[in-house]
């Protein structure tokens, strides 16, 4: 899973690469010749072979790399508008609108509906139809934040107090990895995301499972995990639909073994990584929000197989 | 206006030497430790100005260091993430405040007055006091850091990140007071420097024959004048917000975060030309003297310093891309971040064009010159891709943006700046450095740098943000993350053998010439190190390679007295005579005032009404610094009957 702007998977990503490679070997041309242009200089400027050029006509040539300088830039600012005008075009009626909004340091995320029963909330990843436009409204509940899928698009900031909204299309199905890039203090570092192109077929089921309420626990574990969850701090934070959990200010959990990862990306989601995050959430990740709950063993392994069941 | 007439007036040796011993008492240096406090001889002020930066350009490189071997493996637990993000900040703030723009200062009140053949500075005190400003904030800074109270908001300070309601502590007041520090230093420096080429250039040293590095210090100084208050709002209205709880970046009271960037950015585009334009008379200062020839294209590289300068003011909104902004507008910004590379290409295409019709000579401080051609192309190209709106979206705040800015600023400026201060070290200690020693450093830090960047772009390429303290395994970042950090390493070796350089040339180093480099410009016709009063005797200038060009026998300027600190004042274009004028003794009360001022300002921090009782202590130590002392030797000198004061240039021994 890489998160590099040279492996375009979607049509805005592609186009901004299709005009940096035009940079990339307009420049690196430029550069060779200057470059060139310097050692003769030195060369020549060693051998003192050159010293009756006259002032005037070494200031022709001069302005003869002046007047080409400035064509090539003409023609850099030219197709860089016509790349923005295109990046623009990709606005449209139809598409699917998800809003994410960025927390000091994880990400949420909703798809939108018309009726509210029917909205999708989650954390940290982001399923999306291949082929289909999707508007991504940013909204931030703290500082300035940055949403940045390389595969997928350039970045847009979400600022408190703004709304901005980014228009992409994956054209390959893959897995794609995306992180904060604004700083926003203590975890920037930490503060990743995944988005999942699937075939539209797949995305539906997706989108199907996630609007159901939270998996009815089925071992006595599990239950008891259940109880644990509602009788202790995490329901202050976390919503798991279905139960008494609704808190709003920390990751939805109703589909949390749905998704890949824990702390925003810092970690894979694997009952070990659970259990040590919960155990003492500072350690992973540092300064993040989530407190320190001092559960015995066998009430987090409780905990722990609940949540895995999450599905 | 007619020409001061030049009357043949028989001056001999003996009269000269007797001349000169006179002035040497009369300019001689404050001395003991109230001296030291006291001090307005502007090669002391500059030289402090350039140690006392050099100083923190090796703090910020310790601090680089360090971020370096955190970012050597990843997931490294050498640093955790409080400390790194107040490395980065540290790291920041200090290369731009207190070294680039310093340094760049340190040089300009250093050297300005010896470019244009002027006994002193205008303003010393002035000077003076922005020394000690600048010492203050500097010292504020790392003691803050020390005492855990370490800016961590990155060297921009965004809100709300840096507001009252996510930036507790004291953290962000230390960086926006520091900023208050170092706008105060700056603006002090660019009224000394506008004044000085303005009004005390050496009769016959017409606007157009002032040296490329003079020129380039007046136009970044009337930048800092227009640029600093951009910034002076920003940080004001920062601790405002968070001292009296005004609501400016509040956007749930009204007020905006984004206003805070347009300001902060409308001060920090043209910051980063505050750097780049002194480098580049430095460039064209080196490429001069080691092409043995006059530039090509005086009149062009003016031209290009101010048209950057225009346009320097037109490009903050580059920074600010991905906020999504209108599209229109972002593209008129593309447009004009793309065009500045028009004056810089001027200028080298002037410098290229030099060393072709030349003769070169390749001395360490041209290789530094060399090195600048490398590194700073490379990085200007990187600027054009970064000025396109849509390749910013990807590469905006990613490492790529950290090896251009890296490309740009150490390329362009601390390039130029180390071989500028190479070239001038003979000037300044009247000791000859050590050629093998440049050669190996200047290899060292021209390796190691690209060694320690170039990885960079691709880094930014391959997705990694900047201001992160770690990174997990499996990004493919690891190798180009250690070649970073090895490069780092090598850096720091070149930059320690530059010091070994310098301090065994002091003590062991052969005593230099007055011109050793066989340069043009007046600070080398006069001897290694300029004696107290600069020049003696000052010839009228008939040419702009004095050193070159002039006809031996120049006149001699007589008529200002030598027992008196009194410099020859001349006019703005054709720097005819104007008048004579008394330049200030030492005083004790510049640094008074910049303590009471420093007082002020850290308690400010605290309590609002610091600016009540603080301002009170530093309305009294400048009473006293500007408390007319007796007689005026105007009054003396220039009896009003007499009217404008009649000044002679001589004739004398050539």
């Amino acid at each position: 899973m890489l998160q590099s702007v040279l492996h375009a998977a979607g049509i805005q990503s592609a186009r901004i690469e299709a005009l940096w490679w035009v940079m990339f070997w307009v420049t690196t041309a430029v550069t060779l010749v200057v470059l060139a242009l310097v050692v003769v200089a030195v060369r020549r400027g060693l051998a003192a072979d050159a010293m009756d050029v006259t002032e005037r006509s070494s200031l022709r040539r001069v302005a003869v790399g002046t007047v080409l300088t400035a064509v090539i830039l003409l023609g850099l600012i030219g197709g860089s508008v016509i790349t923005s005008r295109a990046l623009a075009s990709q606005r449209s009626a139809d598409a699917l609108m998800i809003e994410v909004t960025a927390y000091q340091w994880w990400w949420a995320v909703e798809y939108q509906h018309p009726e509210p029963e029917q909205r999708v909330r989650t954390a940290n990843e982001l399923h999306i139809p291949v082929g289909k436009t999707v508007a991504i409204k940013l909204l931030a509940n703290d500082v300035i934040h940055s949403f940045w899928v390389p595969a997928l698009h350039g970045k847009l900031d979400a600022i408190p107090g703004h709304e901005a909204t980014l228009w992409l299309r994956a054209d390959q199905a893959g897995v794609y990895r995306g992180q904060c890039a604004e700083y926003c203090g203590h975890q920037h570092a930490h503060m990743a995301f995944v988005v999942i192109a699937e075939p539209p077929d797949v995305f539906e089921r997706w989108i199907q499972a996630q609007r159901q309420t939270a998996h009815a626990p089925a071992t006595e574990q599990e239950q008891r995990g259940l109880h644990l969850v509602q009788r202790t701090a995490c329901v202050m934070c976390h919503t798991i639909r279905g139960t008494a959990a609704g808190g709003r200010i920390a990751p939805d959990l109703t589909h949390f073994a749905s998704r890949s990862t824990i702390g925003a990306g810092t970690r894979p989601r694997t009952r070990e990584y659970l259990d040590q995050w919960i155990k003492d959430p500072q350690a992973i990740k540092p300064g993040n929000r989530m407190p320190t709950l001092g559960l015995s063993d066998a009430d987090r392994s409780a905990i722990v197989a609940y949540l895995e069941q999450l599905r | 206006m007619s020409r001061a007439p030049v009357i043949e007036l028989p001056l001999t040796d003996e009269m000269l030497s007797r001349q000169s011993r006179e002035l040497a008492r009369t300019w001689a240096p404050a001395r003991g430790i109230i001296g030291f406090f006291s001090e307005v001889d502007h090669k002391r002020i500059g030289m402090r100005f350039i140690l006392t930066a050099l100083a923190f350009f090796v703090l910020g490189g310790v601090l680089a260091a360090l971020m370096r071997l955190q970012l050597a493996f990843p997931e490294n637990t050498l640093i955790g993430p409080d400390l790194y993000n107040q490395l980065f900040t540290m790291h920041g703030t200090t290369m731009m405040f207190l070294f680039a723009v310093p340094v760049m200062e340190g040089l300009g009140l250093y050297f300005t007055p010896l470019l244009v053949g002027a006994r002193t500075i205008a303003l010393p005190r002035l000077a003076a006091f922005g020394y000690w400003i600048f010492l203050a904030g500097g010292v504020f800074l790392y003691v803050s850091f020390l005492l855990n109270i370490g800016p961590d908001n990155g060297w921009f300070s965004y809100v709300p990140l840096a507001g009252p309601e996510f930036g507790p502590g004291k953290r962000a007041d230390t960086w926006a007071q520091l900023i208050t520090f170092t706008e105060v230093a700056s603006l002090v420096g660019a009224i000394v420097t506008i004044v000085t080429i303005f009004k005390y250039r050496r009769p016959g040293m017409t606007l157009d024959r002032v040296p490329m590095f003079a020129w380039a210090e007046l136009v970044t100084s009337f930048m800092i004048i227009f640029a600093m208050p951009a910034v002076m709002l920003a940080s004001t209205t920062l601790i405002l917000d968070r001292l009296v709880g005004t609501h400016f970046f509040n956007q749930a009271e009204g007020g905006d975060p984004i206003l805070y960037q347009h300001l902060f950015w409308f001060f920090g585009h043209p910051e980063v030309y505050l750097i780049f334009l002194p480098a580049q008379g430095l460039m064209s200062t080196l490429i001069q003297a080691f092409s043995s020839r006059p530039i090509v294209g005086y009149v062009w590289l003016v031209t290009a310093l101010v048209a950057t300068a225009f346009m320097g003011f037109g490009l903050w909104v580059h920074h600010m891309f991905t906020v999504g902004l209108p599209q229109n507008g972002s593209s008129f910004f593309t447009a004009a971040s793309m065009m500045i590379a028009i004056p810089s290409g001027v200028q080298i295409f002037c410098w290229i064009a030099t060393m072709w019709t030349g003769r070169v000579r390749l001395e360490p401080p041209m290789l530094f010159a060399l090195g600048y051609f490398v590194i700073f192309i490379i990085g200007g190209m990187t600027g054009i891709m970064v000025a396109s709106v849509p390749v910013d979206l990807q590469l905006h705040d990613t490492y790529f943006v950290v090896a251009h800015l890296h490309y740009v600023l150490i390329g362009g400026a601390v390039f130029p700046l180390f071989g500028a201060l190479y070239y001038w070290f003979p000037k300044m200690t009247g000791r000859m450095p050590n050629r093998r020693l440049g050669m190996i450093s200047f290899w060292l830090l021209f390796i190691g740098f690209n060694l320690t960047f170039f990885p960079m772009h691709q880094l930014g390429m391959i997705g990694m943000p900047r201001r992160v303290y770690t990174y997990l395994p499996g990004l493919g970042w690891e190798t180009l993350n250690l070649a970073a950090t090895a490069g780092a390493i090598t850096m720091a070796i070149g930059a320690l053998t530059l010091t070994v350089n310098a301090v065994y040339a002091l003590r062991r180093g052969e005593a230099a010439a007055a011109n050793p480099w066989q340069a043009s410009t007046l600070e080398w016709s006069t001897s290694s190190p300029p004696p107290p009063h600069n020049f003696s005797p000052e010839r009228v200038i008939a040419s702009r390679d004095p050193l070159w060009d002039d006809p031996p026998g120049q006149p001699i300027v007589v008529g200002v007295r030598s027992d008196k600190r009194e410099v020859l004042v001349t006019r703005l274009l054709d720097a005819e005579p104007d008048h004579r004028y008394h330049s200030p003794e030492p005083s004790i009360w510049p640094f008074v005032t910049a303590m009471a001022t420093t007082f002020m300002l850290i308690w400010s921090i605290f309590s609002p009404w610091a600016l009540v009782w603080g301002s009170i202590p530093p309305a009294i130590a400048m009473i006293f610094w500007f408390w007319p002392r007796g007689r005026s030797i105007d009054d003396e000198t220039h009896p009003p009957e007499k009217g404008r004061p009649q000044l002679e240039a001589a004739t004398g021994p050539a």
